[in-house]
């Protein structure tokens, strides 16, 4: 073959390889429940939820930099959301929610009203969140807080709405948050065939999430969410107002998480403030980080794993499993700090580096391979560990 | 020739110290004009204000009619004022065409921002070959050397089609050819569009400037062309630290 021949089969791959690789996790997500135990594919539901979250994630903190470590405030609105809903129609008509009525309650509060409306508490899953992000996007991104200062902030979010979460018992249902739930929009959840159902809507749900991000990160506007994670100060100087461009990032991340909490509810059956407090936030990174935050396929595949590998060990020790997150969190820190998904894309390019000097005459060489010389920087400038908090 | 820059009566003054002191500065529309000055004559600080990065004490910038102080940057850039900065700062991860693209987008409404680029735009096109950079058009941006980089700089700011350009020391720490070559480039741009350019090289200066104004201690201290500007005593004093007939007594003793 001709060296534009090679170049454009490589292209062709390069162009069909994701896809494809998409569609075969997809089937393999949807064939899980002929293949798992309902106990198993429960807990799968659970991860899947989670790498919703995940998505959301990658594109804030991955694409644009922001390090958002509250996540968890935004998953929790979603959930609340949902699980308030979901108590209303099993409270009846007239009826209160049973933490209500423990905690001495006698009428149902304003606020819990419009959420018996099915419409309104799917859509508040999702606006509520974005609302939030909205806001305090715009406060804190056109007073140009970033880096450690946004982490901090969103940390200290998140602490402040457990806090206000169980300190309205009666509205809340407090530290035990919400609980017993057995219908959603028809579902019994304690049937396994409802369950692969609602299986099924949250492997939908983690879809339509991907491509969405995917989509995006290949805009022209993913780009500019780059080029602001880069040099924000430079980007203002094309003409962009860097504010509304992260403001729109983060709602969307927001919205993501909201989405998952709302799924959340009905898999996994209770949604209380430990779900969504700091460490639940941070153990959302984690995983993040893990499977590769520059990669929507690393940061779905590195909550997954997260989740999987919390469940193995916490079967064996609970205790066991905090330190062990550790030790792989601080681990891909140092060695890996672009996650799984960077080691991999190394490894790919190390082969392809051997192929083509073992065969240096014209097979392998790409198209462009009559550049100019060029200062060679590493093409691959990856982002340090200390750019974590950036 | 219409003024389109004009400053009047600029103070800048950074926690005390008074970086820019009553300035008047005047730029006509198409003219190209450098600006010198030693460290700390408040060369840099002009284009701060100018573009919105630093807020002054007191005066104020009109760019055809329009008051810039106050303004936030990106709306001063809309309003068609762009920059360089001595440190190139392009966006390493994107390609070089991905870099200009976005550049030239800057003007659509974010929602077709949501739309993957499919084709290069004519104007794209054309800054890449103005700029020489065609052949790496596809490449990382990280990959190109100094020179390479203030050249996509350029074409990332010719691309907008701004009206006034402001190049912060275009040419330091560039080799002789890539110094040439960015002499044409910058002889090119100043065609069609009124540059202002910050520059110590004197001999940068003699190839390619038509008008000076020297800066010196935050205020202006005189104007006009190469020659004039050279053999103004004050600008000698100030670049030498001494007057001519010093100087030459200096050599004289030397000798």
């Amino acid at each position: 073959m001709t060296a534009p021949q090679v170049a454009a089969t490589g292209r062709w791959r390069g162009r069909v390889a994701g896809p494809v690789l998409f569609l075969v996790v997809a089937l393999l997500f949807l064939a899980a429940p002929n293949l798992l135990s309902p106990f198993r594919l429960d807990l799968l539901g659970k991860y899947l939820c989670f790498a919703i979250v995940a998505v959301g994630i990658a594109l804030a903190w991955g694409r644009g930099g922001m390090l958002t470590l509250g996540q968890g405030v935004f998953f929790g609105l979603g959930g609340y959301a949902m699980g308030m809903h979901l108590k209303l129609r099993e409270a009846g008509p007239g009826g209160l929610p049973d933490f209500m009525v423990w905690s001495g309650v006698e009428s149902l509060p304003a606020i819990w009203r419009p959420f018996a409306n099915p419409v309104f508490a799917l859509a508040m899953a999702v606006l509520l969140p974005v609302t939030v992000a909205v806001l305090l996007g715009l406060l804190v991104f056109r007073q140009r807080v970033r880096g450690a200062y946004f982490a901090v902030l969103s940390q200290a979010l998140a602490a402040a709405f457990v806090i206000l979460l169980v300190g309205q018992q009666g509205l809340t249902g407090g530290t035990n948050g919400l609980t017993n739930f057995q219908f959603f929009f028809g579902l019994d959840l304690y049937d396994p065939a409802d369950k692969r159902l609602l299986y099924l809507v949250v492997v939908l749900a983690l879809g339509a999430t991907f491509l969405i991000a995917w989509q995006l990160g290949h805009s022209r506007f993913g780009k500019l969410l780059v080029a602001i994670r880069d040099g924000e100060d430079r980007v203002r100087f094309l003409g962009y107002d860097p504010a509304v461009v992260k403001t729109i990032t983060f709602a969307i991340s927001a919205g993501m998480a909201g989405l998952a909490g709302a799924l959340f509810v009905p898999m996994v059956g209770l949604l209380s403030p430990a779900n969504l407090g700091i460490v639940a936030s941070l153990e959302l990174l984690v995983g993040v980080a893990i499977g590769g935050r520059y990669s929507l396929a690393g940061a779905v595949g590195g909550a997954l794993l997260v989740n999987y590998a919390k469940t193995v060990f916490s079967e064996e020790s609970a205790d066991n499993w905090i330190y062990l997150q550790g030790a792989m969190f601080i681990a891909v820190m140092i060695w890996a700090p672009r996650g799984l998904a960077g080691l991999l894309a190394d490894g790919r390019a190390l082969v392809r580096r051997r192929r083509r000097t073992r065969s240096p005459v014209t097979s392998d060489q790409p198209a462009g391979a009559a550049d100019p010389p060029v200062a060679t920087t590493p093409a691959a400038s990856a982002p340090e560990p200390s750019e974590v908090a950036r | 020739m219409t003024e389109l820059l004009r400053v009047r009566g600029l103070n800048v003054t950074f926690s005390g110290f008074r970086a820019i002191t009553d300035l008047d500065f005047t730029v006509s529309a198409g003219e190209l004009r450098f600006l010198i000055g030693p460290n700390g004559a408040g060369k840099t600080t002009l284009i701060d204000v100018i573009t919105g990065l630093t807020k002054p004490a007191s005066g104020s910038v009109t760019f055809d009619g329009t008051e810039l102080v106050g303004r936030r940057e990106h709306r001063i850039v809309r309003l068609g004022v762009g920059r360089t900065f001595q440190t190139s700062v392009v966006f390493e991860e994107l390609s070089v065409l991905e870099n200009l693209d976005l550049a030239a987008s800057f003007r659509r409404p974010l929602g077709a921002l949501l739309r993957r680029r499919r084709d290069t735009s004519d104007e794209v096109a054309e800054a890449l070959a103005t700029t020489g950079l065609t052949a790496l058009a596809d490449r990382p941006a990280g990959v190109l050397s100094h020179g390479q980089r203030q050249w996509l700089e350029i074409g990332m700011l010719v691309v907008q089609r701004p009206s006034l350009l402001l190049l912060d020391e275009p040419v330091a720490g560039m080799s002789r050819p890539e110094r040439e070559r960015t002499g044409e480039l910058l002889q090119e741009v100043a065609r069609e569009h009124t540059v202002i350019v910050i520059e110590h090289d004197m001999e940068f200066l003699r190839r390619f400037a038509s008008t000076v104004s020297v800066l010196h201690e935050g205020r202006l201290l005189c104007e006009g062309t190469v020659a004039q500007v050279q053999a103004d005593p004050r600008v000698q004093e100030v670049y030498l630290g001494r007057t001519r007939k010093e100087s030459t007594e200096l050599i004289k003793e030397a000798g």
